[in-house]
Order: C-alpha cells, then sequence, then structure tokens
C-alpha cells in the first residue's frame, strides 16, 4: 500500500501549477521534495493531501482514490504539518497537541499519555504547560510537530500511515533539526511513510530514501540522493554552480556550493 | 494568565445563576424580601389554598408581580444571556478572533433595518404599543437579520469553500448599508417613530410576556443542545481550516451549521429585545482568560455567564431610575465596555 500521484496536472485560473507529475511514497521510506521558490512543492503536498484536487489525475491513499476515503478515516492514516500554523488563541502545548487525537475514540486517559510522549520526542516536555501564543517560533513548530506526531502515534488497521511535513525544520536550531530527521528517520522504521518538502539539499541527502526535484510543476529528477544530486541537475534546476562532495562519515552526498 | 479549573469556575456559576434569579425576583420598584418570595413559590405548589394567615390582597399582589411581572422578564433575560454569550463563542472561535461579535456578520444590522421599516411602514398602529404591533416589529427584525447573514455567507462563499476573511469584510459592508438605511428611515421617520427605532436599538426587555420566553427558552434550548456538539470541531478550526480538515473534520459541514445556528439566534434576540450588545463579545472574552479556550468549557460557561450577566444589568435597568426604567442595552454596554478595557489593559500587560 502507499500513498501515490498518478500523473496529476493542476490548472487554476489560467497556471499551470502542475503538470503530469507522478510520485509514490511507500510506507516505511523518506521522501525529500526540494526545489526552487515558487516550483509548486506546495501544490504538490496540498493536491497529494486532498487539500486541493487535480485538475487531472489521481491521487490514491492505500489503493483507494484519496477523496473516497472519508475524512475521519483519512486523518488516522494522514498527519500533515502546514508550514505557518497561526493559532491566537491561549492554548498550552498539552492542549494543541491534544488536538492531534481528535480523530481517534481512545479515550482521555490514554491521549493523555500520547499527548506527553508526543512533546517528550520534540523535546518539548518542559513547554507542556505553557501558553502557545507566549513561545518562540521554533517552540510552536515543535509543539506543531508534536500534534502531528500524536495523529499518527499508533497504527491502525486501515491501511499504513503517512506524514506529510513542509519545511518541518524551516524554524528550528541547529540541534532541533537533528532530532526532527531523527524523528524522521524512527517513524520510517516503523512503517510510516513521510514526505517532506525541504530547503536544505545537504539534510535531504541525509535522510531520505527517495529525493524528489521538483521544478516549475514538474518532476525534473527522482531516484535515491546519490543518482539524482549531481552538479549538472544543480546547476540546471537552481542556477547555482556546486561540486558534489562525500559527506565524510554518513558517505552521503553533500552539496557544496 | 494563570487559568482556572474550568469545572469548577462552571460548578460556581451554576450554583450563582439561581441566586441571582432570587435576587432579581426581589428587585424592583417594590423590593420583596427573600421570605415572601418563598412563600409565593411555595404557595405556587400547594395550588393556590390561601388558607395561610397572611393578608391575602397582599400576598396576591405579590404573586402578581413576582409570576406575572418580573419572572417572564428574569427568563427572557437569562434566555437571551444565553443565546447571545453561546453564539459570540462560537463566533470569535469560527472567525479565528477573539474579539469577534455576532454583529460582525451583520446579522444586528439587517435585524435593526427589519424593525426600523416595519416600525415606519406600519406608522400608526403601533405606537399603541399593541402585542400585535410589537410582533410585527420583531417579524420584521428576524427577517432582516436572515436575510443579511445569508446575503454575508453568499457574499463569502465560492466554490473553494467559504472564506471567513471575505465573510467579516462583507459583514463590514452589509453592516453598514444597514447603517445607512437606518438613517434614511430614521430621517422620514415622525417623532413617535424615531423615539420607537431609537428605543430598538437601545435594547429593552420590557417587552416580555409568557410566550415570547417560551419562543425564546425553545431557541436557546436548541443553541444549547446543538453547539457544543461542535466543541472539539470549533477546537480544531482554531488551528486554521485546512488543519481542520486534516483532522477529519467536515469544515464546511459545520461552517454552515454554526452560521445558521448563530444568525437564529442573533436573529431571535434582536426581535424580541433589540440591541443588547456587549453581552456577545465580553462573556465569552472573560471566559476564556478565566478559563482558556477549550470550546468543551467556553461553551457551557459562556453560556451561564451571559445568563447571570443579563439577568443582572436589567435588574439594575429596572432599579437605578426607578420608577422609570433605563432600556437594558444601555447597561450592558456600560457594564460590558469598561470590563472589556480593563481586561485589554490586564493582557497588554501580561503579554
Amino acid at each position: 500500500m502507499a500513498l501515490m500521484a498518478e500523473n496529476i496536472s493542476l490548472h487554476i485560473s489560467g497556471f499551470n501549477l502542475l503538470r503530469d507529475v507522478s510520485m509514490r511514497v511507500e510506507p516505511g521510506t523518506v521522501t525529500a521534495i526540494v526545489g526552487p521558490n515558487g516550483a509548486g512543492k506546495s501544490s504538490l503536498l496540498k493536491v497529494l493531501t486532498g487539500e486541493m484536487i487535480a485538475t487531472t489525475g489521481q491521487v490514491s491513499l492505500n489503493h483507494q482514490p484519496l477523496h473516497t476515503w472519508a475524512l475521519e478515516q483519512k486523518a488516522k492514516m494522514l498527519a500533515v504539518l502546514p508550514q505557518h500554523t497561526v493559532l491566537n488563541f491561549p492554548f498550552t502545548a498539552d492542549e494543541v497537541v491534544a488536538l492531534g487525537r481528535i480523530p481517534h475514540q481512545t479515550g482521555i486517559l490514554k491521549d493523555e499519555l500520547i499527548v506527553a510522549d508526543a512533546l517528550k520526542a520534540v523535546d518539548a516536555n518542559y513547554l507542556q504547560k505553557r501558553f502557545y501564543t507566549q513561545m518562540s517560533g521554533g517552540e510552536k513548530q515543535r509543539v506543531q510537530l508534536a500534534r502531528v506526531l500524536a495523529q499518527i502515534w499508533e497504527p491502525t488497521q486501515l491501511g499504513d500511515q503517512f506524514l506529510v511535513l513542509d519545511e518541518p525544520t524551516s524554524a528550528f536550531d541547529l540541534s532541533h533539526q537533528k532530532l526532527t530527521l531523527e524523528i524522521v528517520r524512527g517513524l520510517a522504521e516503523q512503517g510510516t511513510g513521510v514526505v517532506m518538502v525541504l530547503h536544505d539539499l545537504n539534510l535531504a541527502a541525509r535522510c531520505a530514501d527517495n529525493l524528489v526535484v521538483f521544478d516549475s510543476g514538474t518532476i525534473s529528477a527522482q531516484g535515491s540522493p546519490e543518482e539524482v544530486l549531481t552538479e549538472a541537475l544543480i546547476s540546471q534546476v537552481f542556477g547555482v554552480k556546486s561540486i558534489i562532495a562525500k559527506h565524510p562519515v554518513t558517505q552521503k552526498p553533500l552539496v557544496i556550493t | 494568565m494563570r487559568r482556572l479549573s474550568a469545572p469548577l469556575v462552571i460548578s460556581l456559576l451554576v450554583l450563582l445563576l439561581p441566586l441571582v434569579v432570587m435576587f432579581a425576583l426581589g428587585t424592583g420598584t417594590v423590593n420583596i424580601s427573600i421570605v415572601d418570595i418563598w412563600q409565593a413559590i411555595i404557595g405556587l405548589f400547594s395550588s393556590g389554598s390561601s388558607s395561610s394567615s397572611s393578608n391575602f390582597s397582599s400576598s396576591s399582589q405579590i404573586h402578581t408581580i413576582l409570576f406575572d411581572i418580573r419572572l417572564p422578564r428574569i427568563l427572557l433575560a437569562l434566555c437571551l444571556g444565553v443565546i447571545l454569550a453561546i453564539s459570540g463563542a462560537v463566533m470569535q472561535g469560527l472567525f479565528r478572533n477573539p474579539l469577534a461579535d455576532p454583529s460582525l456578520i451583520g446579522v444586528s444590522g439587517g435585524a435593526s433595518v427589519g424593525a426600523s421599516i416595519v416600525i415606519v411602514m406600519a406608522g400608526g398602529w403601533i405606537q399603541s404599543g399593541s402585542a400585535l404591533g410589537l410582533s410585527a416589529v420583531a417579524a420584521g427584525a428576524f427577517a432582516g437579520g436572515f436575510i443579511a447573514t445569508i446575503l454575508v455567507y453568499r457574499l463569502a462563499t465560492s466554490e473553494i469553500g467559504t472564506s471567513v476573511t471575505t465573510m467579516l469584510l462583507a459583514g463590514i459592508a452589509i453592516g453598514a448599508i444597514a447603517g445607512a438605511l437606518n438613517s434614511l428611515l430614521s430621517y422620514f421617520a415622525d417623532n413617535d417613530m424615531l423615539r420607537q427605532i431609537s428605543l430598538w436599538q437601545m435594547g429593552n426587555l420590557s417587552t416580555a410576556n409568557w410566550s415570547r420566553v417560551a419562543m425564546v427558552a425553545v431557541v436557546a434550548a436548541l443553541l444549547v443542545g446543538l453547539f457544543p456538539r461542535d466543541s472539539r470541531a470549533l477546537n480544531a478550526l482554531l488551528l486554521g481550516e485546512s488543519e481542520a480538515r486534516h483532522l477529519g473534520i467536515d469544515v464546511q459541514r459545520v461552517k454552515r451549521r454554526l452560521i445558521v445556528l448563530t444568525a437564529l439566534g442573533i436573529g431571535t434576540s434582536v426581535a424580541m429585545a433589540g440591541m443588547i450588545g456587549f453581552v456577545g463579545l465580553v462573556v465569552p472574552h472573560a471566559i476564556r482568560l478565566l478559563i482558556g479556550p477549550d470550546h468543551r468549557w467556553l461553551l457551557p460557561g459562556s453560556a451561564l455567564a451571559g445568563a447571570i450577566l443579563l439577568i443582572i444589568a436589567d435588574s439594575l435597568a429596572r432599579v437605578v431610575v426607578a420608577p422609570t426604567e433605563l432600556p437594558t442595552g444601555i447597561l450592558t454596554a456600560l457594564l460590558g465596555a469598561p470590563f472589556f478595557v480593563a481586561l485589554l489593559i490586564q493582557r497588554r500587560r501580561e503579554i
């Protein structure tokens, strides 16, 4: 089973935002989407998560067209972390994370345990009773990450689970960037399929099994980071000259610009 | 900002409500002691057996004041307070804005235009203050409120869904049109109509009677029964509409349901009592500051506090300039606005 896009195109008011995009997110793998600003990465995520409907083509979740899943069932399998979440109400961190349990009927006691574990997983247990409105940008983003983790904390019989993250590390310092990638790898090891938009090519190379390079509404290249990241492709897509080296420890490609 | 325990605050409000009703029963141009109120209530249940030694005529007078004059008015205030405050809480959640107000979506403006049109068109026969005339004004207010809400909703809805921002702006536009229409009607109205229009806009509970109480009670029960079912959806909506959708909530359906119910509630309240401001804005805001934004507690808390506030305000309206009365809307604004300013100042200091 998988999260799959088949030949999707998206036309909105005369603009071709996506052109004939096909990709497949397998459970237990991490897919990173990279590409220049305005390439259509966010549109792709919106179509992939059912927020927008493709003009042509189809998105399917676990062998069933995405829009035919009941919303609550879909929410048990697919969690989405947007780039920005504006929340102006003084919820405490654990209340925000508990919102991730809305699709489930697991009871207050169990939800409390999951909320506490999710906050611990993102190194935010010290925030538990603090007000969201008074947190720093990085703290807020960690709490939101904990919220989507809580949403898919336990496997469901409905099918494989997927997590979609739009630039999850943009507000994070180095240690929390690293923590996020560890969380993502950990989820993949437990069988979750992860898709994320990243801006840092080296972060993407380090943690992705499948790297999708996106440019002007279509996929320029996809495959393992070693296959995809070439000097020619980077100059073609980003218009930047670069050297591809090997990371001395992880042996993953290292893009030096 | 430190929070109080939500169950504690709600239990206190539950205890406070009957006390406030008792206080309001005893307050008025004729003060009635608690003992007399008790005797009158007991008298009700012992099916009028007036065998007690007390003076018969005075006890029947007390009976009339309590159960024909004061009680319907207090119950009207209670139900309207519930409707205004719970609708305010829902609107603030729906618009993701802690300062939103039911009048924002144009209901109040439309309703007051509807009322003014009936007052001016009907001319002569309302002046007598007849029940028929007042009901016609109420029907006009209700129709105006509903039309305004539908207009605002239509303006804000496209094939993508209902945009809350567009709805706020459309509400402002409809409100401006309503204001202009109101001024126009006032300009052409004669002195007597003018007085009626402005009395209407000040908000007044003095038209209370048992049939009005029954109508408002049905609407209040409907809102209290239906709104809490969407508490979790409202909590999720505070994150944003697409986030709520990803949490499995059918956002469009929830929004439509909440907007229709709010229009019903506010339309009814304007129809019954004119414009009573600040209850829908201040009460949910204050309760949120006390117990936090979780709608599972906020909605019942706001309903109770709204009832208490409006009963107190209306009791004061009945006595401050006795033997005449003040319009209740003036009192709620006078009580509500300073409270709101105090909240703003306190918040500014703490954040």
